[in-house]
């Protein structure tokens, strides 16, 4: 078992910002893009994928001991499509509007890199408890992230923001952003404000050294 | 749909619902192996060839799999059998064709997981197709693929030489090239039905 410094904290607030899964590590891009045409949308999709995140995490992390090295990889992703498969007719139980919605993008969670990742850099060396605060965080931010991209493209794609109306009548509407290019470009403009935020951050923790020292 | 003719199939997945620039599969190889012209080809290649042989694959086992009664099997032993496939045609390869394995090989254990594979096996699934419009269907997907993919690198390639500001260089200009890219290909969409 790995002993690290890291408060458990720190384990979970690191996906929101520092190392955000898409706008920083730029994973699980596909969902980020396909699903985010209306908020909605972007948020029933982030919260499926943080309960795989969780679930898995905290499978892989309570098997670590039993998964033989060699065989870790397909023993993950049977992992993760099993929980896969439960949201997706979970969903459809739920909501079949929702469902149809979100197509087979459920079922391609099962491919999202960013779970795949996690279990095998985090949940497969840690104990369950971090496990679960590390997929946490990292849902979390997912979810926020395809979020924001959902509430750009809905208010400027069609002019709502959950279904509702928020401008009158006269507003000409951006079809471009319902479109499959309005999800890259979207997506552009926040990678954009995060670079320059992120600079800022720097130059401002650079300045701060540079006065103490 | 399922009367839908053989052409239009292909025309359907190659460009109109192209799989990355309209279904957003395979972003990963797309932004990842697209800096070079030449990676981009054989990545192509290797992916359409994958793409045929998980559909084929993916066939195989919905008959399985409706036979039986067990379709909440599908995702997981769709994944397996495909990627597990692709592996033994890699090694195949291997032995009886060094230079393509050379020229795709490494490409192929990148691809076997991809969402854009396992989305083509789904999509078939769900529309219904016999057996000749799946083989269409992923032939169509494989090209819709590459072509997507070469003209991304033909546009980064350029983009290289071209003066941009430090905040907007890598996944940003990428992203936005891409959205241009999708937006020109939004115009197919009068091609079919």
């Amino acid at each position: 078992v790995a002993i690290s410094r890291v408060t458990p904290t720190d384990e979970f607030v690191k996906g929101l910002w520092r190392d955000n899964p898409v706008f920083i590590q730029v994973l699980g891009m596909c969902p980020a893009l396909a699903v985010s045409n209306t908020a909605i949308n972007a948020l029933a999709m982030g919260l499926a994928t943080t309960f795989v995140l969780v679930m898995a995490g905290i499978s892989v992390s309570l098997l670590r001991n039993f998964i033989p090295r060699e065989a870790r990889i397909v023993s993950y992703i049977c992992i993760i499509a099993t929980f896969v498969t439960c949201v997706d007719y979970a969903i459809m139980a739920i909501s079949i509007e929702l469902h149809r919605a979100l197509g087979a993008f459920i079922a391609l969670i099962v491919v999202n890199c960013l779970i795949l990742g996690r279990s095998e850099a985090f949940a497969s060396k840690n104990n369950p408890g971090r496990a679960i605060l590390d997929a946490l965080g990292m849902g979390v931010g997912f979810t926020g992230a395809l979020f924001f991209i959902g509430v750009v493209r809905e208010i400027l794609g069609s002019g709502t923001l959950f279904g509702i109306g928020l401008f009158p009548d006269g507003f000409q509407t951006w079809t471009i952003m319902v479109l499959p290019s309005g999800g890259f470009l979207a997506m552009a403009w926040w990678l954009l404000l995060v670079n320059w935020l992120r600079k800022r951050q720097e130059e401002t923790a650079r300045r701060a050294e540079e006065a103490t020292s | 749909m399922t009367e839908a003719p053989l052409w239009s199939i292909f025309l359907n997945s190659a460009l109109i619902n192209n799989f990355v620039l309209a279904y957003f599969l395979g972003i990963c190889p797309f932004f990842g192996v697209s800096a070079k012209l030449d990676t981009a080809v054989r990545m192509g290649g290797a992916a359409s060839f994958v793409m045929l042989v998980a559909s084929v694959c993916a066939y195989l086992i919905n008959i399985l799999l409706e036979a039986v009664g067990a379709p909440y099997l599908r995702i997981i032993s769709y994944i397996l059998v495909i990627s597990s496939t692709v592996q033994l045609v890699e090694m195949l390869m291997k032995k009886l064709s060094p230079a393509t394995f050379r020229a795709m090989g490494i490409f192929l254990p990148l691809i076997t997981t991809n969402c854009a594979i396992l989305g083509l096996a789904l999509f078939q699934t769900n529309k219904g197709y016999n057996f000749i419009q799946c083989l269409i269907y992923a032939l169509g997907a494989g090209a819709g693929f590459a072509l997507a993919l070469v003209l991304m690198a033909g546009v980064r390639e350029k983009l290289d030489l071209a003066n941009v500001p430090d905040l907007v260089k890598g996944t940003a200009a990428a992203l936005i090239v891409a959205g241009i890219l999708s937006m020109g290909f939004m115009g197919f969409a009068g091609l079919g039905r």
